[in-house]
């Protein structure tokens, strides 16, 4: 599946194991939270990159001590109206401070990608034809919006009342 | 635009056009089948369309109900331009178009837009139109105007990044006033305003009310909380049921069945704990400049220094018992001395309850130019009023309103019917609503009947979702389906105003064209052996159902005991 990331497609350094039943000795990799949780010490001290993919109904609070040692996290989306990761991924950015690559795996749609691009997602797994085009279009569709999140883009209401 | 509401500004118009620009790709998209209907619904839902028994339906918002003549008009004119030249104005607020083409709708929205209106959000798994209190910022007893804050809440509600794809829909109400017009005990939260003890003015906050399949009344997690935490909260308890709301059957995915299966203090404490973590935040931070903004669009009319002329109207009253009838139900007290309120009942007797035709809007539109400055409201209860008429122009008002034959002079009483689309138009129904509405309309279509019997209302749904409220009509009607039948069970002792309570069951269904006689039979019974003075609720309540049951069924329990012999 086409990897975009700054309105490109990139080349996907990991490998997804999550699925998998053994974990490979070497090679960046996302695992799953039950790997993690079970391989924890074996898994910290690898020397390539590592990323966790979440499913919607696992809380990332169980990892918010642990997230230095990701490159990615991974929340899935798993039909796009389960909405519970755009919660899990402001909590990440702006109560964790999670910096690293927050990747939108699953049911990810072009209609999503304004909302999850607000709530902190840089790196989305997209299922369309033509991904750059729709990133280029709903990156560009709204010019004003009412909230602020940890994106710092600068809702409506304190736009009016800058000088 | 009347001075006297909120009016979009660059921003809200720049978010509303793209909104509409983006809807229109979408349309497109559907239209040469690069989306499929499955694809479609959801995009479609959010922006207020629904596929319905034969036609797309549209849902307009009319944020907590206040409405411009200007926007009445354009609402007149949509419909005659894009739909059969009528539209049904529901329980939260809203108006629906029943008969809508699917390739219209994008330069629809966009005339709708031109009048600072929108119907985004008026479907979906998302915040739905803001409700308030229809009499909100003129009556007297109110403590603040609500509709600021109500302003407030829908611009965080809209597109919020976070919260457009919750377990299920959202509604939130708004009143200020210690009479509860807004019904926010039945809402996923309701938002009653209140002055602390230091008299600083702040929200209780309700959670967990709602209808439909599993009615609740809603709980009071917070009974003070200051204005300027106002998004902060929201943001907590919208998050707390985002995450943990119920995503596996959509019948028990609204926040009343989580705040009911965790329990009200362990709800109470995960929205407190969240809260406590988000509470400083600067993103949620509102400025008193911007507040104050919003507040200075809800400046009141020029108002004209006028006596009070209350007696010399009891004694007009009194020699045109037909102005007297209309004037003791249809209108209010103004908080401004020689003003009035006014209701204008969709209800007249053999009409469709909530139904005005794009004539009677450009005519209402008319009549708030004239005698109302250009403002008007929708009543949860599906009226139109016109909130600022001067007492002196009363009589003139009234005389036009019965030409329009608008004046059906019910309001609050057994005619002023609450009733959902039911079987006629929605794809959700199991019986048809409209009709037993007109039924009984015409059964009590006595207006001196009706005064008799007082304030009473019936609220009737024409299935289990309860659009139609049911559960808290003081006589609630709920059609069902049995065997291709359509049966009505009755409820009696509902209310969704400060003293909210669910109906109890009266007894077993019957035909629609036993409905009728069987709500006679109950009000008959009231009336035996009512207090003086004493509502039907107050006397149910202090009677209880035993003795309405067996006046109800009473005969029908003795034919057939006779046919038993």
């Amino acid at each position: 599946m086409p990897l975009l990331k700054s309105g490109a497609i990139v080349t996907d350094n990991f490998v997804d194991v999550s699925a998998d039943s053994s974990i490979p000795d070497s090679g960046s990799i996302i695992v799953s939270l039950e790997q993690w949780l079970a391989n924890l010490d074996a898994l910290i001290a690898r020397r390539e990159p590592i990323g966790i993919r979440l499913r919607s109904d696992q809380h990332p609070e169980v990892i918010a001590d642990d997230l230095d040692h990701f490159s990615v996290i991974a929340l899935e989306f798993p039909i796009f109206k389960d909405g519970r990761a755009y919660s899990y991924a402001r909590l990440l950015r702006e109560r964790w401070g999670y910096a690293a690559e927050l990747r939108a795996v699953g049911d990810v749609l072009l209609e999503q990608l304004h909302f999850m691009q607000r709530v902190g997602f840089d790196a989305f797994e997209l299922k369309s034809a033509d991904p750059v085009s729709d990133w280029l279009t709903a990156s560009g569709e709204f010019s004003a919006w009412y909230q602020a999140t940890g994106d710092g883009r600068v809702p409506a209401r304190a736009l009016r009342h800058q000088t | 635009m009347p001075e006297t509401m909120y009016r979009y500004d660059e921003f809200d118009h720049a978010l509303v056009s793209e909104r509409i620009a983006q809807f229109r790709r979408q349309v497109d998209r559907r239209l040469k089948g690069e989306l499929d209907e499955e694809q479609f619904r959801l995009l479609r839902l959010m922006n207020g369309l629904y596929l319905q028994l034969h036609a797309y339906m549209l849902r307009i918002n009319v944020p907590y109900g206040t409405l411009s003549s200007r926007q009445l008009r354009r609402l007149a004119h949509i419909a005659r331009t894009y739909d059969r030249s009528f539209g049904h104005f529901t329980t939260r607020q809203n108006l629906q178009l029943n008969w809508i083409r699917l390739h219209q709708v994008p330069d629809l929205l966009a005339e709708l837009a031109e009048v600072d209106m929108n119907a985004m959000q008026s479907s979906g798994n998302c915040v739905r139109n803001i409700t308030s209190d229809h009499y909100a910022g003129r009556i007297r007893e109110e403590i603040a105007d609500p509709r600021p804050w109500c302003e407030l809440i829908r611009q965080w509600s809209i597109l919020h990044p976070e919260f457009s794809y919750l377990p299920r829909k959202f509604k939130i109400a708004v009143t200020a006033s210690p009479r509860d017009r807004a019904a926010v005990r039945v809402h996923d939260i309701g938002l009653h305003m209140k002055r602390n003890t230091s008299g600083e003015i702040g929200f209780e906050v309700v959670v967990g009310g709602g209808l439909g399949r599993m009615p609740f009344i809603g709980k009071t997690i917070r009974e003070f909380l200051p204005t300027a935490d106002l998004l902060s909260y929201l943001e907590a308890i919208l998050r707390v049921y985002n995450l943990g709301g119920r995503r596996d059957n959509i019948h028990r995915a609204r926040i009343k069945v989580q705040v009911n299966a965790v329990g009200e203090e362990k709800f109470r404490e995960l929205v407190e704990k969240e809260w406590a973590e988000i509470k400083a935040s600067p993103l949620l931070a509102v400025p008193e400049a911007e507040v104050a903004r919003i507040h200075a669009y809800f400046a009141d009319p020029s108002y004209e220094t006028l006596a009070d002329e209350t007696s010399s109207l009891a004694a007009l009253g009194q020699r045109e018992p037909a102005f007297g009838r209309w004037l003791a139900t249809n209108t209010v007290e103004h908080r401004k001395s020689g003003y009035i309120i006014v209701n204008v009942p969709l209800k007249t007797p053999g009409c469709v309850p909530g139904d005005a035709t794009s004539a009677q809007m450009d005519a209402v539109a008319d009549l708030a130019d004239r005698y109302s400055f250009g403002e008007l409201r929708i009543s949860h209860r599906q009226n139109l009023v016109l909130v600022d008429v001067r007492q002196k122009d009363i009589h003139v008002l009234w005389q036009e309103l019965v030409r329009l034959d608008l004046a059906a002079a019910n309001t609050g009483l057994i005619t002023d019917m609450i009733a959902c689309p039911g079987l006629d138009y929605c794809a959700l129904a199991n019986a048809r609503s409209i009709s037993v509405a007109q039924a009984i309309a015409t059964r009590f279509a006595d207006e001196s009947e009706a005064a008799a019997i007082g304030n009473l209302t019936i609220n009737i749904s024409g299935c289990m979702n309860a659009c139609g409220h049911h559960h808290v009509g003081h006589i609630g009607i709920l059609g069902v389906e049995k065997n291709g039948q359509e049966f009505y069970q009755l409820t009696l002792g509902g209310s969704s105003a400060e003293d909210t309570s669910l109906g109890d069951r009266l007894g077993p269904g019957v035909a629609a064209h036993e409905v009728p006689d069987l709500i006679g039979r109950v009000v008959d019974h009231y009336k035996a052996v009512r207090h003086k003075g004493e509502r039907f609720l107050d006397t149910y309540r202090r009677v209880g159902m035993d003795e309405f049951k067996t006046a109800a069924y009473g005969d029908k329990t003795a034919d057939k005991k006779k046919e038993i012999a």
